[in-house]
């Protein structure tokens, strides 16, 4: 060992010296910001695009590191901070991905430029309440997806008889026996636990109700869960099986789309991602297919998203970088463009909503009632608890297992 | 190098080995041993998604064995693990034998084999879940020639999701048997065969009852190779299923992934990857020990043959032991 130790040493002042001259290097660019994101598709690309110019005509230097798939981008930034290498910026989802990083001190806040823009007032409270912990601001939101809308086939519709969108989970049912009848897919499923997942949050806040939902999310209320009112939920959930076909399991969301597109399947409850996919296949929304977020006019809203973290950094040139991204990201301008590329929408209801698409101004439409906006599960619960209600959901799903044991077996998950 | 006399020399030849060893030594030490205490050391922990050095006692390993996950993922395993060993090897053996028969094309034959060795299986897993889909693949093309009661659906089923897995595994895997049994199979001596051919033996007989137990020492390395392959195996299951339908094809290493990164909880995923270690030390001891047993006999009949011989070579035995 004493023979290795050595050279080790040696090598050192030649490293500092590579890292010095790095540095130097960096300061000589104007606001260099390094941003670590994982939007590596088409949509995505553009859309982030979008970001990095308004970036750059603020004045900044924009350094792309896109790293394809959230898991591997998200502990790539974990690992540069821990490592003392941190990047100006990374993404994260809105939810609690990053509250172990702030509880460890390892996040700059943003304090100063959410105070001047005003952010406890113009930014929906579900997503406050994601990125303001302890009074402080250690998050930029940079767009809202809603994990929970339902997409539907104009010319399924038009085959299986159906005239108008459902506006109860009665009507739901009756129209996924429509389509049943004419031998189409009535429900288009992609049986991957992730799927699986968000459709049981669709189906309990718009089913079950946004009280419901919050007892269990927020409240973790095992007394709840064992009602037979959440049990009737359940119920209904799995008889959603019953209208999915047999190729399901472990497919796509964007095949399962592909059949709502084609008019194979009637519906498919899926994210405002899925628009990308009618957009690329050249249908238009009103005409070929159809959107709504929930059943009748008081459907909640899921608010999920995307937001920028900053990591922990004395260094004075880094930390105006940082602020700058945060002003930008957040202009209105920014947002209306950044939209518009990536599907989803504002996080500002004081936009100008004309340049989206008829599903995204229903969505803002909706946003501008407070009363109708549901932070999503990954905002409420740790990504711990996230995990082990999927894995109870997939069972449940895919398995005979009776209602009573799910929900004691949910129970048990929100206890411990 | 200056020349050194005699008895320096010899302090030189003791050096040089370990010298050469120390790199591969260190790397051990601090790379391997080190991640495996600092693992082990993290399943005591609180951490969730940053290593914390808080002590917790045993607290993530009781939750580790209430997850039905993770006895789900442990029988799935035991259960792959058969099948997949036992089917490499018979069919190994079995595409060996063929060959061996000198047929024509043998060098095609041997590539076609083995070549899905050399694919990843985030590919051909992709190809074979398309085949085994029932509304894509096999099941809908026989449906399609006429035979509507034609049901090949075990990717989809709860029960069956396990041998869907194991068949594009054993597919992908046996080449390798096959290549290692060959070795083996040409090893054995031509007059063996004459001789059996002389007594009238039919050759079915010859390789079940003389070849099979001359190629023990193929088999053991064809065994450890796919028990290792069998303790680390993850793509094929992401690449299939994605441990789905439901939990029936999760097995643990793609427990330990999802904990590690996507759930924040490094400290549970530490504990899962400390009882697979376990389960393999568990499993490895008694071939350790038999391994060493013998390899102990052979150093003892060294030393005794060096010692009637006079020229003792401590530093190299020392080096080997």
């Amino acid at each position: 060992m004493q023979t290795l130790r050595t050279p080790f040493r040696l090598r050192a002042p030649g490293l500092g010296l590579a890292l010095a001259v790095a540095a130097s290097g960096a300061l000589a660019q104007a606001n260099r910001a390094e941003v670590i994101h994982w939007w590596t598709s088409g949509g995505e690309s553009a859309a982030v695009k979008e970001l990095a110019d308004a970036y750059k005509a603020a004045g900044g230097t924009w350094v792309d590191s896109a790293i394809a798939g959230g898991e591997q981008a998200r502990s790539t930034a974990i690992n540069r901070m821990v490592g003392g290498n941190p990047p100006t910026a990374a993404q994260f989802n809105t939810s609690q991905q990053f509250r172990d990083l702030i509880d460890q001190g390892l996040l700059n806040n943003v304090d100063e430029v959410a105070t001047k823009n005003n952010w406890d007032k113009i930014l929906p409270a579900a997503i406050v309440g994601s990125i303001k912990i302890k009074g402080h601001f250690y998050a930029v939101p940079v767009d809202i997806h809603m994990p929970a809308w339902f997409w539907y086939s104009k010319a399924a519709f038009a085959k299986a008889g159906i005239a108008a969108e459902p506006k109860t989970a009665d009507e739901f049912f009756a129209d996924l026996d429509k389509l049943k009848a004419v031998g189409l897919v009535p429900l288009a499923f992609g049986g991957q636990p992730w799927q699986e997942k968000i459709t049981f949050y669709a189906w309990l806040a718009h089913v079950g109700g946004s009280e419901m939902y919050l007892k269990l999310y927020r409240d973790k209320d095992a007394a709840m869960v064992m009602s037979p009112a959440f049990k009737s939920v359940l119920a209904s959930f799995k008889r959603l099986h019953g209208y999915v076909d047999a190729g399901s399991p472990n497919r796509n969301w964007n095949d399962a789309t592909a059949m709502v597109i084609s008019g194979k399947a009637g519906f498919q409850i899926m994210g405002d991602w899925a628009k990308g996919e009618f957009g690329a296949a050249h249908q238009t929304v009103g005409k070929d297919f159809g959107c709504f977020a929930g059943f009748g006019p008081k459907s909640p809203y899921l608010v999920a998203g995307d937001v920028f973290v900053f990591p922990r950094t004395t260094d004075a040139a880094q930390i105006k970088s940082q602020q700058l991204l945060a002003t930008v990201f957040t202009s209105p301008k920014t947002q209306v463009a950044f939209s518009n590329k990536k599907g989803s929408i504002p996080i500002r209801t004081d936009v100008d909503v004309a340049g989206l698409d008829s599903c995204a101004q229903q969505g803002v439409a909706i946003m501008k009632d407070a009363a109708r906006q549901l932070p999503s599960p990954e905002m409420l619960i740790s990504p711990d608890l996230e995990g082990a209600l999927q894995d109870i959901i997939t069972k449940f799903w895919n398995t005979n297992e009776s209602v009573d044991d799910a929900a004691k077996a949910i129970a048990a998950a929100i206890k411990s | 190098m200056t020349p050194v006399s005699r008895p320096r020399s010899r302090v030189t030849r003791q050096l040089v080995p370990w010298l050469a060893l120390l790199p591969m030594a260190a790397t051990v030490l601090w790379v391997y041993v080190g991640s495996i205490a600092w693992s082990v050391r993290v399943s005591f922990s609180s951490s969730r998604t940053l290593p914390i050095p808080d002590f917790v006692g045993l607290r993530q390993y009781e939750r580790l064995f209430s997850s039905e996950r993770w006895t789900v993922s442990l029988q799935n395993l035991a259960l792959f693990g058969v099948l997949f060993v036992v089917g490499c090897l018979v069919l190994g053996f079995l595409l060996a034998v063929f060959i061996d028969q000198r047929v024509k094309g043998e060098g095609l034959l041997r590539t076609v084999f083995l070549y899905p060795y050399a694919m990843s299986f985030v590919a051909t897993g992709l190809v074979w879940q398309w085949m085994l889909n029932p509304e894509l693949g096999l099941q809908q093309t026989v449906r399609g020639w006429g035979f509507p009661g034609f049901t090949f659906d075990w990717i989809v089923q709860q029960d069956a999701v396990m041998f869907a897995i194991a068949l594009a595994a054993v597919w992908q895997a046996s080449g390798l048997v096959m290549a290692l049994m060959l070795a083996g199979l040409r090893g054995v001596d031509e007059s063996l065969w004459m001789a059996a051919r002389i007594d009238g033996i039919p050759p079915w007989r010859v390789y079940l009852s003389i070849v099979l137990p001359m190629l023990g020492p193929s088999f053991g390395t064809a065994f450890v190779l796919l028990a290792v392959g069998v303790v680390k195996v993850f793509d094929v299951v992401v690449a299939m299923t994605q441990g789905g339908p439901g939990l029936a094809s999760e097995v643990p290493a793609k427990f330990i992934i999802d904990n590690l990164f996507n759930r924040a909880n490094i400290g549970l995923a530490s504990a899962a990857s400390t009882v697979l270690l376990l389960t393999v030390l568990a499993l490895l001891a008694p071939w350790l020990y038999a391994r060493g047993h013998a390899t102990r006999r052979e150093a003892r009949a060294a030393r005794a043959l060096a010692a009637r011989e006079g020229t003792g070579e401590p530093a190299v035995r020392g080096v080997l032991a």
